[in-house]
């Protein structure tokens, strides 16, 4: 192990920054990080126990026990339960004789759950040994059950159960018109930087993951600062609930994204790039890594680009199940080989970000829309939009419609007109940026995607009047106390408080004062949450709260008084431990002062 | 010529470089917090210490002091919510503070009282959490420890040392030692360690002393907590605390 382990940290140049990718790699080994792997890494690396042992145990991927030779997780977004999901995981979890969430005696297998691994378009979904298995069905079960309890190595497995297809379905301004690589770092620098980055200014462009902070504002505060070594990082830390567009960016569209960050790192004069790949995307990385090697090869990365005396090249550091790393100073601490928690503000990552240096981060659809604007200058992009929101936004669009995939639209574009072309007639309502954004019902279809209106980092969910309000809320609220990074007090706490009252509303156990009670917790959370996970983890209540007020009151008991709890529920593990089951071993719950 | 900006109406004078927390303390000027100590890089965790900065709620112990500020502290509208935060530290753990030996010295329930806590208001979790005892001179309760990382902090940048850190994630988040075995009695951790003293709560305690103060001659038992912090920084009077009682009190001298 030892001998492994210094291989693996000598190929990552002995970096305790690229602490994330050497624990993947003794995770694949090992199938866990052995307690013998942390101190021998923490000696080789020259950093503490703790900080691995705190990586490890923060990252939903990484294990301090032995996960199966197949470790099978399977997607937990709204959208697989609402094709079928938890029947599909209650049936694997018996053909297999796993309990969900365990090993199986003899090793072989590992079931869980996962949050949404970006595949809604083409769920239910999920991972095995990190590879994406789209559109299971009982069929596709039965025989990738076969296949591990025969132990078929992954690569003699059907290879269409792991593809992904892109489905883009409505091309736009950057979609139906990629730029050839390298024409924006030939238009970048024939222009002049400076220029290109007025370009930018003037093309409008906001930040694509949803904030909308002006791009060429970040770019230009990066610049402008003394601190002479700066980097540039792609955020691909996709982990929105129902949001895959950068998954088909990447696929389809890596070499625009990387000189997209290679004109930034022009502009701001970053000598080194990082892609940050979510976990989930692990099946891109060869990919990726091939484009990168193409461009070194073309002179579009390395030493001395195309001849203009920049050096610049790029890395790639892959995450690990943390949705919390989508924020950009969690993010990182992640790039540093730490647990993924947002650092406190000021200073900015654009003054102090990767190794305290000033580093801009961008989405992946942000790096794009760059190299396209570098290339046709930024009038070109400005006349596409709304006046606050300009150019286009590429949609993931999932849920209850005819045809989920990406759309790229206009900025300014009803919902109407979006549910029209995906094909949704019957619809209850729409959750515009997933879970950390709103929940529109069928009466507001005329609003707009736009950063003034309904902005979206890009998840589009559809929902059909057959859908239940409280069940999204429900898995909603669940993905936020699960994703919460623990860091803060209103988070930490608050986002499990709000799950056990969700729980208790939804499951019939609330009565008087229960949604008030709701209420008080979600102000709490959304006001003092230390970041934006926080901040908005309780918008799935509060939107819906607010337009449906009258069926979360008649969610609630009809009673006077307010249980704390489920009285009859509380007694479960007494019955277990005396064997009871018999009827006078249970309380008839409160009875309601009515009816 | 020297910058100011107002707490609740009133000119704090700070110098560049100051948050909110340290311009306050410097001024008299109580913020209610837990995971805060002067002497340590500030974490903004706990979240006690929120205050409206021209509107904006920011934690005073991160957020830069900066020249006209207009900052709020002590509204009711932030006490109430600083009370909710309080609660939800109570019912995540398991503080039984009748029976808890550091109680009267505990900052966590010094703010409780300031707050005007009375009940627990959420429901408890009840987590399962571990003793241990393993160390010859100190013990850690993990059912008392809020996750402040001032024992981490204390550690690193204090005595030295680097005995504790912080792992797991949401609500599994735990406290854990620099040690294979895991254990306390495996680190170079001593007694007099400033990471020992600096804990808020009773999570990490010395053996053998709980009871040398008795009740009602605590920390606490008589003043509140925003004296007894104003009291312990910057322009502490050192009469306020007699040797004996500082000794005693197991680091409660060391309060901020």
């Amino acid at each position: 192990m030892q001998d492994f382990i210094e291989s693996v940290v000598a190929q990552h140049g002995g970096q305790s920054t690229r602490l994330m990718m050497i624990l993947r790699a003794i995770q694949d080994q090992y199938r866990h990080i052995p307690d013998a792997a942390i101190g021998t890494l923490a000696a080789v690396l020259g950093i503490s126990r703790s900080q691995i042992i705190g990586v490890v145990e923060f990252y939903h991927f990484f294990h301090r026990t032995p996960r199966g030779q197949y470790d099978v997780l399977i997607s937990d977004s709204i959208t697989d339960r609402m094709r079928g999901k938890q029947e599909l995981l209650a049936y694997l979890s018996e053909k297999l004789g796993v309990a969900v969430g365990s090993v199986r005696a003899d090793g072989v297998v590992s079931l869980d759950n996962t949050s949404c691994t970006g595949l809604c378009d083409q769920g239910p979904a999920g991972l095995v040994n990190g590879l994406p298995l789209t559109y299971l069905d009982l069929a596709r079960v039965d025989a990738l059950c076969e296949r591990i309890n025969a132990r078929t190595p992954l690569h003699e497995w059907p290879p269409e159960w792991f593809a992904v297809s892109d489905n883009v379905l409505k091309p736009g301004l950057l979609l139906a018109s990629p730029i050839s690589a390298g024409s924006a770092i030939q238009s970048g620098f024939g222009r002049g930087l400076s220029e290109t980055l007025a370009e930018i200014d003037q093309s409008g462009l906001r930040g694509r993951g949803g904030a909308g902070f002006k791009t060429a504002t970040k770019w230009r505060f990066c610049r402008e600062e003394p601190e002479t070594e700066r980097f540039v990082v792609c955020n691909a830390d996709e982990g929105e609930p129902g949001t895959f567009k950068d998954r088909v960016l990447l696929n389809s569209h890596a070499d625009q994204v990387f000189e997209g960050m290679t004109v930034a790192a022009a502009i701001i004069g970053a000598q080194r790039g990082f892609l940050y790949l979510r976990g989930e995307y692990l099946f891109l990385q060869q990919k990726l890594l091939a484009i990168l090697a193409n461009r070194r090869q073309s002179n579009l990365l390395g030493a001395n680009i195309l001849g203009f005396g920049f050096d610049f090249d790029i890395e790639i550091c892959l995450g690990a199940g943390a949705y919390i790393c989508g924020e950009e100073s969690a993010l990182i601490e992640s790039l540093e080989g730490r647990m993924g928690i947002p650092r406190n503000r000021p200073p900015y990552p654009v003054s102090s970000g990767y190794l305290g240096k000033p580093t801009v981060v961008n989405n992946v659809e942000t790096f794009m829309a760059a190299a396209a604007i570098a290339v046709k200058g930024g009038d070109w992009f400005a006349a596409h939009g709304t006046e606050k929101s300009k150019g286009s936004k590429l949609l993931s669009i999932c849920g209850d419609c005819a045809r989920p995939g990406i759309y790229e639209y206009p900025f300014g574009t009803t919902v109407r007109a979006i549910l029209a072309d995906c094909g949704a007639d019957d619809v209850l309502g729409v959750q515009i940026g997933g879970p950390s954004g709103t929940f529109i019902s069928n009466q507001e279809l005329n609003r707009t995607v736009a950063f003034e209106d309904l902005a979206t980092g890009g998840s589009f969910i559809v929902f059909n009047n057959q859908r239940d309000i409280f069940k999204i809320v429900q898995n909603f609220s669940h993905f936020f106390a699960h994703e919460s990074c623990g860091f803060c007090t209103p988070c930490r706490v608050g986002t499990a408080l709000l799950k056990k009252q969700v729980d208790k509303i939804v499951d019939g156990h609330g009565s008087a004062g229960d949604v008030v009670a709701l209420e008080e917790i979600c102000s709490v959370v959304k006001n003092y949450s230390h970041c934006g996970l926080g901040q908005t983890a309780a918008n799935p209540v509060l939107s819906t709260l607010q337009r449906y007020p009258e069926r979360y009151q008649d969610k609630l008991k009809k009673i006077s008084y307010e249980p704390g709890f489920d009285l009859d529920g509380a007694l479960e593990t007494a019955r277990r431990m005396a064997q009871r089951s018999d009827a006078a071993a249970y309380l008839a719950q409160v009875g309601e002062d009515h009816d | 010529m020297t910058k100011t900006f107002t707490i609740d109406g009133q000119a704090i004078p700070f110098v560049d470089g100051q948050t909110i927390m340290d311009a306050a303390l410097m001024a008299g000027v109580y913020i209610p917090h837990l995971c805060h100590h002067p002497e340590f890089t500030p974490h903004g965790s706990c979240k006690l210490c929120s205050v409206k900065v021209n509107g904006r709620i920011c934690s005073a112990c991160t957020f830069p002091a900066s020249e006209g500020q207009d900052v709020v502290n002590n509204s009711t509208e932030l006490n109430g919510d600083r009370k909710r935060i309080t609660q939800m530290l109570f019912v995540e753990g398991n503080h039984f503070c009748p029976s808890c030996e550091k109680t009267g010295n505990c900052q966590l329930q010094a703010v409780a009282y300031y707050l005007n806590m009375l009940d627990n208001h959420f429901p408890f979790f009840f987590q399962t959490r571990q003793l241990d005892a393993s160390h010859p001179d100190v013990w850690i309760d993990h059912n008392r420890c809020i996750f402040c990382t001032l024992c981490v902090r204390a550690s690193q940048q204090h005595d030295g040392k680097d005995v504790f850190g912080i792992a797991g994630r949401g609500m599994n988040k735990h406290l854990i030692v620099n040690a294979e075995s895991g254990q306390l009695k495996d680190t170079d951790l001593q007694p007099d360690d400033k990471a020992v003293q600096v804990c808020p709560t009773g999570a990490i305690l010395i053996k053998r002393t709980g009871y040398q103060v008795p009740i009602g001659q605590r920390l606490y038992d008589h003043r509140q907590i925003d004296q007894v912090s104003l009291a312990a920084s910057g322009s502490r009077p050192s009469a306020a605390f007699p040797p004996s009682l500082a000794v005693a009190t197991e680091g409660g001298h060391h309060e901020p």
